[in-house]
């Protein structure tokens, strides 16, 4: 579709002065910042692998899996994860909670078996994004060996052991969520939904403090 | 010809046609949202969803509305009728409705089964407000893990359509579900001992428009958009129920009824919905073999197909008049013309026979009274002949022999010894063939079984071919009132089984593909009988055979 022409607004340069003119101005500029960065030296290359890297918060490394209070897997198998997942690496069988089992009377559903292949993985962190029970996270752990490829492919257990791994190390804090199931099982306390499409504005609850609450 | 406007835009229907307002508007391509009707059930409009606004064109031109909303379900139209879905009262309403409705729904749709084909979610998409403004703690019912052998429910999702207890009152007859107490504290339920066992209680779990009822044996297996399907019919017997078959990675997970009014309806019988567990039993045979003494000597399609088609050319040569063919009802159309064709060309003295026509008790009529008879009206049966397409192989055996043979003589001839060489097509997973008529088949100097399951018959074959089920090929059935349907390749055979068309065409030696629809064609100018097929494709319901056709098959 071609452009508007009304759309296009042109800018025009602005003229230089006399002293502009001669660059001395930024001449000088330059050259104090080269003195700047000679006499407050601060190295920035990190020295990896002799020193270990210092990752940004946000990294993404390997998956966890992560455990309620009662040390269950939170995980609901509900496969939005292997859903989202652009490189199909997640693979999820669920079953039936156990029904007589005391400790699983407030779930459905759960993992029998949940398997990433890490090496088919991306890093791109949608399955984190889609997990609406913030089961699975991604932790700073980069450096990844195996010798099999089989050994790649991380199970539940695997998955469920890193958790353990990095739940105090203070890189990975558990998000959100710590210790409840979050929305899709906790049938107990529902949080109150933002909405999650537009609000008309003569809606009575658009003019409440939290879209979505009456007062 | 009457006219109803729907939102500003009139349709024609038949005079002596009687629509409610969801039918009169799905004509003219609008959908009003509804959940308890269903056009099968009779009417509640207890789920207020359809609420529509009407009006009368009066003769003189103008248009008086009716100050109150109607249920669309529960409004039949006439001429003149006005109906308006989309204004901001009718929107205003929906919105309400369905806040009402999922007041006490769980926000479970991660781990519930039916996510992805939801009432709930796609009206609340579409229709509703995307929130839910209650604060109070949600109003949670206990599960009931027992409904039924097959079916589970989940009592706080239920939103009372009744469309479960309609179905087990009107169409099945047996009424085992119920409501129990009332108000906010309504539940469906079972009488105490005596759960909704009948042979249509899985068709509750796809009436349910949540994820209230669901069916045990597809529970937790998959999520289902990512299901693939493929539109089929039911083999299970010669109803031919028009049918989806759900896949995923050539697993079958389960077979879904297809809305048909040519065929069966909108329903599906148990026998059928849960019948086809044999696609994956570990019996299936999966490579085919060539045996010399017993011993297996090939299981390579490129050395045993010539293998076959030499020592059927041989037997014609030594005995050409005692060479038998049989197919089996579970052939599809295609392929009982493939190898009929086939046999008569290498041997035009071949005798061609059906195969056995398992024929179990009575038809099962439905809906059934407290007796177990069936009522005077009957709208599902299930019929006793388990075979899916008798008619179809009939009429083509009929036209390339003038006569059809039944199984049991070419048994007997074979004990006589008039038959020598056989070629069986089978794909009944019933098994086909009794121990004892297997061993009649000891005497024969060739035995050619092609089939999908291990049997008494294959142990002995001196060549097996290993077929395909009902979802892994494509083809024709016709069902009991002459009704041409196609099945479709929905997934892949186990290992190197093959679809039935394909070895028959390969054996033949016939040019190009397995192809139906062209196939099709061909069989059309060669059958009379079968001339409907003409069409190639026969589209979503089928093709009815014609008059000409039926009578002429019918006196097989």
């Amino acid at each position: 579709m071609p452009i508007n022409a009304k759309d296009v607004d042109w800018v025009e340069e602005p003229p230089m002065n006399f002293w502009e003119a001669t660059f001395l101005p930024a001449v000088v500029d330059g050259l104090r910042a080269t003195g700047h960065h000679v006499t407050h030296f601060k190295p920035v290359t990190q020295m990896y692998p002799e020193v270990a890297s210092d990752l940004p918060k946000h990294y993404r490394g390997v998956h966890r899996l992560n455990r309620d209070d009662a040390g269950r897997v939170k995980c609901v198998a509900c496969m939005m994860c292997a859903t989202a997942c652009p490189a199909r690496c997640i693979d999820i069988v669920a079953q039936e909670a156990p029904k007589d089992d005391p400790n699983w009377v407030d779930r459905d559903k759960f993992p029998k078996s949940f398997v990433i292949d890490e090496l088919k993985c991306i890093y791109c962190g949608m399955c984190e994004e889609a997990c609406p029970v913030d089961a699975i996270e991604m932790t700073h752990i980069y450096d990844l060996t195996g010798m099999t490829r089989q050994e790649m492919l991380f199970d539940k257990e695997k998955l469920l052991s890193v958790f353990d791994q990095t739940k105090d190390c203070g890189l990975d804090p558990v998000r959100t969520h710590k210790g409840k199931l979050g929305p899709a099982s906790d049938f107990e306390q529902l949080p109150t939904l933002g909405p999650a499409t537009q609000v008309r504005s003569d809606d009575r609850s658009a003019k409440s403090a939290t879209p979505g609450v009456i007062k | 010809m009457p006219t109803v406007i729907v939102n500003n835009k009139p349709v024609e229907i038949g005079a002596s046609e009687r629509l409610n307002c969801i039918q009169a508007a799905e004509r003219a391509g609008v959908e009003i949202p509804h959940y308890c009707y269903h056009h099968d059930l009779s009417v509640v409009a207890s789920c207020r969803m359809c609420l529509v606004e009407m009006g009368d064109k009066k003769p003189d031109g103008t248009i008086a509305m009716q100050p109150k909303l109607f249920p669309g379900c529960q409004t039949p139209v006439k001429d003149g009728t006005v109906i308006v879905s989309d204004s901001e009262k009718v929107k205003a309403a929906q919105k309400a409705t369905l806040e009402y409705l999922l007041l006490n729904h769980p926000l479970d749709c991660p781990v519930c089964d039916q996510a992805g084909e939801c009432g709930l979610q796609d009206y609340s998409y579409e229709y509703g407000r995307g929130y839910s403004r209650l604060q109070e703690p949600k109003n949670i019912k206990p599960d009931k893990d027992y409904i039924g052998d097959q079916i589970t429910l989940f009592t706080d999702r239920c939103i009372m359509c009744t469309r479960c207890v309609r179905f087990t009152r009107e169409i099945s007859g047996t009424a085992e579900l119920q409501v129990v107490s009332r108000g906010t504290h309504e539940e469906i339920d079972i009488f105490p001992g005596d759960p909704c066992n009948n042979k249509l209680a899985g068709n509750v779990v796809d009436l349910c428009p949540v994820g209230a009822l669901c069916s045990k044996d597809f529970l937790y297996e998959q999520r289902v958009w990512w299901l693939n399907s493929k539109n089929s019919v039911c083999p299970g017997c010669s109803t031919g129920c028009s049918i989806r078959v759900d896949q995923n990675k050539d697993v079958l997970y389960r077979l879904k009824p297809r809305e048909n009014p040519l065929a069966q309806g909108s329903f599906m019988c148990d026998e059928g919905r849960f019948g086809w567990k044999y696609i994956h039993s570990d019996s299936r045979l999966k490579l085919p073999e060539q045996r010399t003494n017993g011993q297996t000597t090939s299981r390579d399609w490129d050395i045993v197909l010539p293998a076959v088609r030499n020592a059927l050319k041989d037997a014609v040569v030594r005995t050409p008049k005692k060479f038998a063919v049989v197919i089996s009802p579970w052939a599809t159309v295609e392929e009982a013309y493939l190898l009929a064709t086939y046999a008569r060309k290498i041997a035009p003295a071949a005798k061609l026979a059906i195969g056995p026509v398992r024929v179990v008790g009575e038809d099962d009529l439905y809906p059934k009274d407290v007796h177990g008879k069936p009522a005077a009206q009957t709208k599902f049966t299930i019929r006793a002949e388990k075979c899916p397409n008798r008619l179809g192989v009939e009429a083509v055996i009929q036209q390339v022999q003038g006569s059809v043979i039944p199984f049991s003589d070419i048994l007997s001839q074979v004990t006589r010894g008039d038959v020598e060489a056989l070629f069986v097509l089978g794909g009944d997973p019933e098994g086909w063939i009794s121990d004892t008529d297997a061993a009649k088949l000891d005497k024969l100097k060739l035995l050619v079984v092609q089939d999908l399951l291990a049997s008494a018959a294959s142990s002995k074959a001196h060549y097996l071919l290993a077929g395909a089920a009902f979802a892994e090929k494509d083809g024709t059935f016709i069902n009991h009132n002459g009704l041409a349907q196609a099945i479709h390749r929905g997934l892949r055979g186990p290992e190197e089984a093959r679809p039935d068309g394909r070895i028959l065409m390969e054996l033949a030696e016939r040019h190009g593909m397995f192809h139906a629809a062209t196939l099709r064609k061909e069989i059309a100018k060669a059958v009379p009988a079968l001339a409907a097929l003409a069409v190639g494709e026969l589209g979503e319901f089928g093709v009815k055979l014609d008059s000409a056709g039926k009578t002429e098959m019918q006196t097989v």
